[in-house]
This record gives C-alpha cells, structure tokens and sequence, in this order.
C-alpha cells in the first residue's frame, strides 16, 4: 500500500454499546493496516475518563454535573435495557461469556494498535472537566479543525 | 494446506480474529502461510475483505462443520 488511508471516529455518545462499536470499528480498521483517530466529545468523553477519585471543577453547576455525569469506562451504562444497573451487568456477562473483550481491554488494544484519542476542548470547557480527569492515554486535546482536517483525507468518517 | 504458523481463535468474535491475525503475520516472513483457526461465521466475508485491502493473500478457506481453516500468505 503507498499512503496509509485513514479513519476518523468522532465519538459522541457515552452509552457503553455505543463505545464497544466505535472500538470495535477502530481495531477493525487498524488491524487493516488504516490510521485510526478518535474524537471524543460531549457524552464521549465519558468513555475516556479515568475510573479512580473524582472529577474536580469550579463552580456549583459543573461540580453537580460531573458528580452526576461522573463517567469513567466502567461506570457507562447501556443504551437501551440498562435497569438500574442489572441490564447493564447481565451484558458484560454475556460478553464474558463469550470470550469477548470488555471495553477496558478493547480500549487497551487499540491504544496497542496505534489508535490515536482525542478529547474535544470545547466540551471540556463547558462541562468544566480537566485533563487530569482524562486517563493518560489520551494523545491530544484539540478542536474542530483538527477533526475536520484528518477527516478531510480520510476514507472513512463516523459520527457515533 | 501447509502452513508456517497457526493461529488459533476458536471461541472469538470479531473484531478480535483479524486483529489477531494483523499481528501473528507481523512476525511471518514475505511468502510464508499463516493458517487460522476459527468459527465466528462472519470470518468467511471478513479474512477476504481484509485480505483484499491489506493486499494479503487468501489461498483458501476449509469449513470443518461449523469450524473454519483460513490460509493466508503474506505479501
């Protein structure tokens, strides 16, 4: 192959089904030998935020949004079926079940592969997250032109 | 068919066989044959596909009831 072709997710939602398919879409794509980019925004950035201790922000609006939209990769519920949780728990066990990879481990695999995790700035600075509530394997923090810019040479583009 | 390696993914659903796949056939050299082991039906459309944009070589594809052998020679 001459240029590597590429692939750009933007990642949107925070639900867990919803973060399987785009990880699972990004080692597909890696695995064929394409560049993969991850932007997570709004409800996304849920997915890449570190599990441990808590998320700190100013004032009283964003302190109550991230106590309740806390997130973390283990904490993202399905979208559909969640059921207090026990929707939720049964899915990772089928999951399990079947030898598939929970998130965590779908996370680490195309982190592997060379898969690059982009938090969007805006919505941090709405939501009032800081990097330090991100897990250290996000590669940049960047806006709409950068997206936009990968995207533009890019074969494939996803909004999920 | 003979192969140089095997790789086997019985029990794995997708995306993990051609994951799996991609970076067993790093440590092959040009022209050797990796054969892989697996029974996730999505496998027969899936190796072709990523055969045919990796620029690999499918030679073939054995059905041992619901099992599959998949030969592919790295180019």
């Amino acid at each position: 192959m001459a240029e590597r072709e590429s692939v750009t997710l933007v990642v949107f939602s925070g639900e867990l089904d919803k973060a399987l398919a785009a990880f699972n879409i990004a080692i597909g794509a890696a695995s064929m030998g394409m560049e993969v980019s991850m932007f997570f925004t709004f409800w996304g950035l849920n997915i890449i935020k570190r599990n441990e201790g808590s998320i700190r922000s100013k004032g009283v609006m964003r302190r109550m949004l991230n106590f309740i939209n806390r997130g973390g990769s283990k904490r993202l519920h399905l979208s559909k079926f969640h059921m207090l949780g026990m929707g939720t728990w049964m899915m990772k066990r089928l999951m399990k079940d079947v030898n598939f990879p929970q998130l965590e481990e779908l996370m680490a695999m195309a982190k592997e592969m060379g898969v690059k995790f982009i938090a969007c700035t805006t919505s941090m600075g709405i939501m009032g997250i800081s990097k330090e509530a991100f897990i250290p394997e996000v590669d940049s923090f960047a806006g709409v032109a950068t997206y936009l810019a990968e995207a533009r040479e890019g074969r494939v583009n996803l909004f999920i | 068919m003979k192969a140089d390696a095997t790789l086997d993914c019985i029990g794995l659903y997708c995306p993990i066989p051609i994951a799996h796949t991609a970076k067993k056939l790093e440590e092959l050299e040009k022209g050797q044959v990796l054969e892989i082991l697996a029974d996730d039906e999505g496998i027969k459309e899936d190796m072709p596909a990523w055969c045919k944009t990796t620029g690999n070589e499918l030679l073939g594809i054995e059905e041992e009831g619901e099992q599959y052998r998949l030969y592919v020679r790295k180019s």
